[in-house]
Parts: structure tokens; C-alpha cells; sequence
């Protein structure tokens, strides 16, 4: 007999826990201030707390936590990059992601499906095999697959030859998975407040103090606080906080739209996405089709949905799954993307002393969220930047050392 | 978006040429001015000038736009902003 359903049902006053306390009144100074509170954010914050002991810092988000694209992804987590310094970054998240549930004691839906990427070309297909190849190299587990296996792995797929793009193999990644991506943004700060962490939402900060050269403290919309440290992690907002700071960046803020179709009973295994079509698709635990297809074609500040891309969308779609035809879909919207010249992030010191940037994250964020967190957290306590995100620097631009990963990036081209 | 040459067509027609910018003297231009100009960018959130390209005509003119309210202010040919031809001289490197 469920006692505890039974006395809630009959309680008129349920009995409801706190996940966060309530915000406090902004401080006059923090040693640690973390511009954003989306995924990368919290989580940074939350390693900062657990692994350095660094507990006086301040979130500071300008709307509701998490709101940003940490809410408006397609929750996709893997490591099946293209360079070796995507992949060993990438793969320390997936790593940190199988843990992570139980790390943060919050359920985080982690779901290991299996990740597709579909070739419907030559080039296509030597993609994938160069993906294969260095992941294999590294120890990811990716492989190339032909149609007869793909029949096995999804068999919903329209492999026929009667589409314009008829399908030719696949990139196949078995530790693709899926991961609720608010339960991550809330899971990490759950636990950083409970080290200590004040987070702050509906905080706007609308200034940087920059003195000799280093960061001495922020203006917000709540007042002005003193700090330490300074760590940027604003995705689609980067370069108009960045400029607060005097510091440009190689970023243009363009929308990504995705959209979820009418729940439906589990059918599809994997996430399938095609590079060649613009289309990806997962089935999440609540049944809907999470879909996505490419970014917006001009740069906009904004979170508008259109009807080219649902159009778009479904041109691509019912080539793969000619059946969803039918499906309803349910809802739609979009995040502001900050993408970069070669699908990397900028990640690491900036020029300005103590002020750290966690930026261009374009539509390949949510996967490292946590190892972002990690070594930004790194970098943020001992001021050396971390190996595994070196490559990453903005100085990379300079040098012309750009990371090439635009064949892996799902979207975005 | 207003074309210049073909009237009102629907923005799906058209294509992003990115930033108006000064291109920096090739011979005389440090490498570090040179990567400046080809990856940082301004991105700004509000009035922007682009360069925009009618795809079905081929036709490149002058946009300038709200990239918060996603309002297209106004298009213009490219002449009105350069009206001499400018010679990219390669000489040696």
C-alpha cells in the first residue's frame, strides 16, 4: 500500500523541498564571479566549490536559471569528433556524463542510445571513415557501417534508393547518448549551493571594471560587486559581455531552431542525424521526437522560430522516416548560437589579467558541459590553463592554429 | 529584405555576405592585423552594415539591418558606398 502517496493526497498543505535557497542580497565582493548561469556556469561553479575549495563565488545569470541554450538544445552527448584535440576534450566529457547522475545524486535521464551519422556521399563517406579512424586511434569507440548493418541498428530507416540522397553507410557510435539537459544545469547547482555557491538569477551585468590592465569588478543590474576573478560563460551573449571587457572575439550569434513533435510509443533506438541533409532526430524518454536541422542562414540576436525551417526540417526528416509524416509537431523554438570560423570553442585567459572566457560553443555546447565546467574550474583556481584546453585559446586565431571541426559538428553548415 | 535590382522577395532568396569592413593593405599589414580582420568580429547586437546577395540574380549590394529586432532598415547598391575600383595589388610577398 503506498502509505506516502495515500497522506500526501490527503495533506492540504504538501510538504515541498527547496531545491535552491532563496537568493541572497548581492555581496560587496566575491573571489570568484561567474558571468552566466547556464550549464557551463554551474558547473564550473560547482567544481570550483568541490575540487578547490573555492566556495566565494557568485552565479550571476541575467534571466531564469539555465535559460539560455543549456534550455534549448537537443540534449546529444558524444565524442565522435574529427581532431585529436576534439576528441580527447569531448571524450573526458562523456566520461564525466556516465558518472555524473551519480556524482551529483540527481537523476539525469542519461541515456545511452547510440549515435548515427549518416553519409549520403563519397565525401561523406571518407569523413566518417577519418572520424573512425582517429577515435579508434584514441580509444573512442566509433566505426564505420554499411547499409546492411544499419538495417539492424535502426531498422525505421529509409534505406532505399528512391530519395535524392539515397543513404551509402554510416558513422556509428554506440556511447552516444542523451542527457536531460535541465536536470543538468539544476543538478550541478544544486550542489554548488550546497557548498556554498550564491547563485543569482535575474542579475544582469552591464559592466566590467577593468584597472592596469586586470578585472577588479562587475556592474550589475542589482548593484556593483568587487572580485577576484572573473570567468565569462554567456554563449550566444559572448561578444556583447566580452566588449564590456574591451575583448573581441572570433564569434557571430546566429539562431539555432529545433522543434518536438506530439509523444509517440518508443520506436526509434538511436540518434540519427545526417550531416548531407541537415537533419537530426532522437526520441526522448517522454516519447517526442526531438528534432533540429540547420542554423538560421544570417546572424540575429534573437529566439524567433520560422516556418523555412520547419519546412526545411521536414523535406529532410521524411526522407530518413517517411512515416513521421503524420506527426504533429507540438512544439517549437530556438537558441542564439555563438559560432566560430573552424567549430571550436575559445576557451582559457583572455588578455585582460584574471577575466577567463568559456565562449563559442556554437551548436556544439551541451555535450561538454561538464568537462568545460572541470577545466574552466582548473584553470580559474591554479591560473595555469589546463593541456586538455589549450588548443582551445583564443590566441589560436593569431597563430593561425585553428581546430577544424566542422565535419563533426552535426549543424551548423 | 528589398533588393535593389529585383524589388520585395522573400528573405529565404537571399544570402549573408557578412560584415562591411576596410580590407587591411595586404603588403604593409601585420600578420596579427591580418588575422584580426579575417576572424574577430565585431557581432553586434543592433544596427549592423552587411554585405547580402540575391541568390537567384547573383546580384551583391548593401544591407543595413537590427539584428535585435530583426529589422531590415535599408538596402542600397553597393555604388554609394564604393565608387572607384580598388586594385588589390599583389606585387611580391
Amino acid at each position: 500500500m503506498p502509505w506516502s502517496l495515500l497522506s500526501y493526497g490527503l495533506t492540504k498543505q504538501p510538504k515541498l523541498r527547496r531545491h535552491f535557497s532563496k537568493r541572497a542580497d548581492l555581496g560587496n565582493s566575491y573571489d570568484v564571479v561567474i558571468i552566466g548561469g547556464g550549464g557551463h556556469g554551474l558547473a564550473a561553479a560547482y567544481y570550483l566549490a568541490k575540487e578547490w575549495g573555492i566556495t566565494n563565488v557568485a552565479v550571476l545569470e541575467k534571466g531564469y536559471l539555465a535559460g539560455g541554450n543549456t534550455a534549448r538544445n537537443t540534449t546529444i552527448v558524444r565524442s565522435n569528433y574529427l581532431t585529436e584535440e576534439g576528441v580527447k576534450f569531448y571524450d573526458e566529457s562523456v566520461a564525466l556524463f556516465r558518472e555524473l547522475s551519480y556524482e551529483l545524486d540527481y537523476n539525469l535521464l542519461y541515456s545511452e542510445r547510440g549515435h548515427l551519422t549518416l553519409a549520403h556521399t563519397d565525401a561523406a563517406m571518407r569523413t566518417a571513415r577519418w572520424r573512425a579512424e582517429v577515435n579508434k586511434h584514441l580509444g573512442v569507440d566509433s566505426e564505420v557501417v554499411f547499409p546492411d548493418e544499419l538495417g539492424k541498428l535502426c531498422p525505421q530507416l529509409n534505406l532505399g534508393s528512391d530519395v535524392r540522397y539515397p543513404i551509402l553507410g554510416a558513422l556509428y557510435h554506440p556511447p552516444g547518448a542523451l542527457a536531460r539537459h535541465d536536470a543538468v544545469a539544476w543538478g550541478y547547482a544544486r550542489r554548488a549551493t550546497e557548498y556554498g555557491v550564491e547563485i543569482h538569477t535575474e542579475t544582469e551585468v552591464t559592466g566590467v571594471s577593468v584597472e592596469n590592465g586586470r578585472v577588479t569588478g562587475v556592474h550589475t543590474s542589482r548593484g556593483d560587486i568587487r572580485c577576484g576573478k572573473v570567468l565569462q560563460a554567456v554563449a550566444g551573449m559572448s561578444s556583447v559581455v566580452a566588449k564590456m571587457a574591451g575583448i573581441r572575439l572570433p564569434i557571430k550569434t546566429i539562431p539555432l531552431q529545433a522543434c518536438v513533435t506530439e509523444p509517440v510509443k518508443p520506436f526509434l533506438d538511436p540518434i540519427v542525424v545526417s550531416g548531407s541533409l541537415h537533419a537530426y532526430v532522437s526520441q526522448s524518454s517522454r516519447g517526442e521526437l526531438v528534432m533540429g536541422a540547420s542554423a538560421d542562414p544570417f546572424p540575429l540576436y534573437s529566439t524567433r522560430s520560422t516556418l523555412e525551417f520547419k519546412e526545411e526540417l521536414a523535406m529532410h526528416l521524411l526522407q530518413l522516416f517517411p512515416f513521421v509524416a503524420k506527426l504533429r509537431v507540438l512544439r517549437q523554438w530556438a537558441g542564439m548560437t555563438d559560432m566560430t570560423p573552424d567549430f571550436s570553442p575559445v576557451m582559457g585567459s583572455t588578455p585582460i589579467e584574471n577575466y577567463y572566457i568559456d565562449a563559442g560553443w556554437g551548436t556544439w555546447g551541451f555535450k561538454a558541459t561538464p568537462v568545460c565546467g572541470k577545466r574552466m574550474a582548473e584553470a580559474v583556481a591554479t591560473g595555469e590553463i589546463p593541456d586538455l584546453i589549450k588548443p582551445f585559446e583564443l590566441e589560436r586565431f593569431y597563430r593561425f592554429e585553428q581546430v577544424g571541426e566542422r565535419g563533426a559538428a552535426s549543424v551548423g553548415h | 529584405m528589398a533588393c535593389p535590382l529585383n524589388g520585395v522577395r522573400n528573405i529565404s532568396e537571399f544570402v549573408c555576405g557578412g560584415e562591411v569592413l576596410d580590407m587591411p593593405d595586404l603588403q604593409t599589414c601585420s600578420e596579427r592585423e591580418w588575422a584580426d580582420y579575417l576572424f574577430m568580429e565585431a557581432n553586434t547586437k543592433g544596427m549592423v552594415r552587411e554585405w547580402w546577395m540575391h541568390a537567384a540574380s547573383s546580384y551583391w549590394f548593401i544591407a543595413e539591418r537590427n539584428t535585435e529586432t530583426n529589422e531590415i532598415v535599408k538596402t542600397y547598391p553597393v555604388a554609394a558606398l564604393y565608387s572607384e575600383r580598388i586594385d588589390y595589388r599583389t606585387g611580391e610577398l
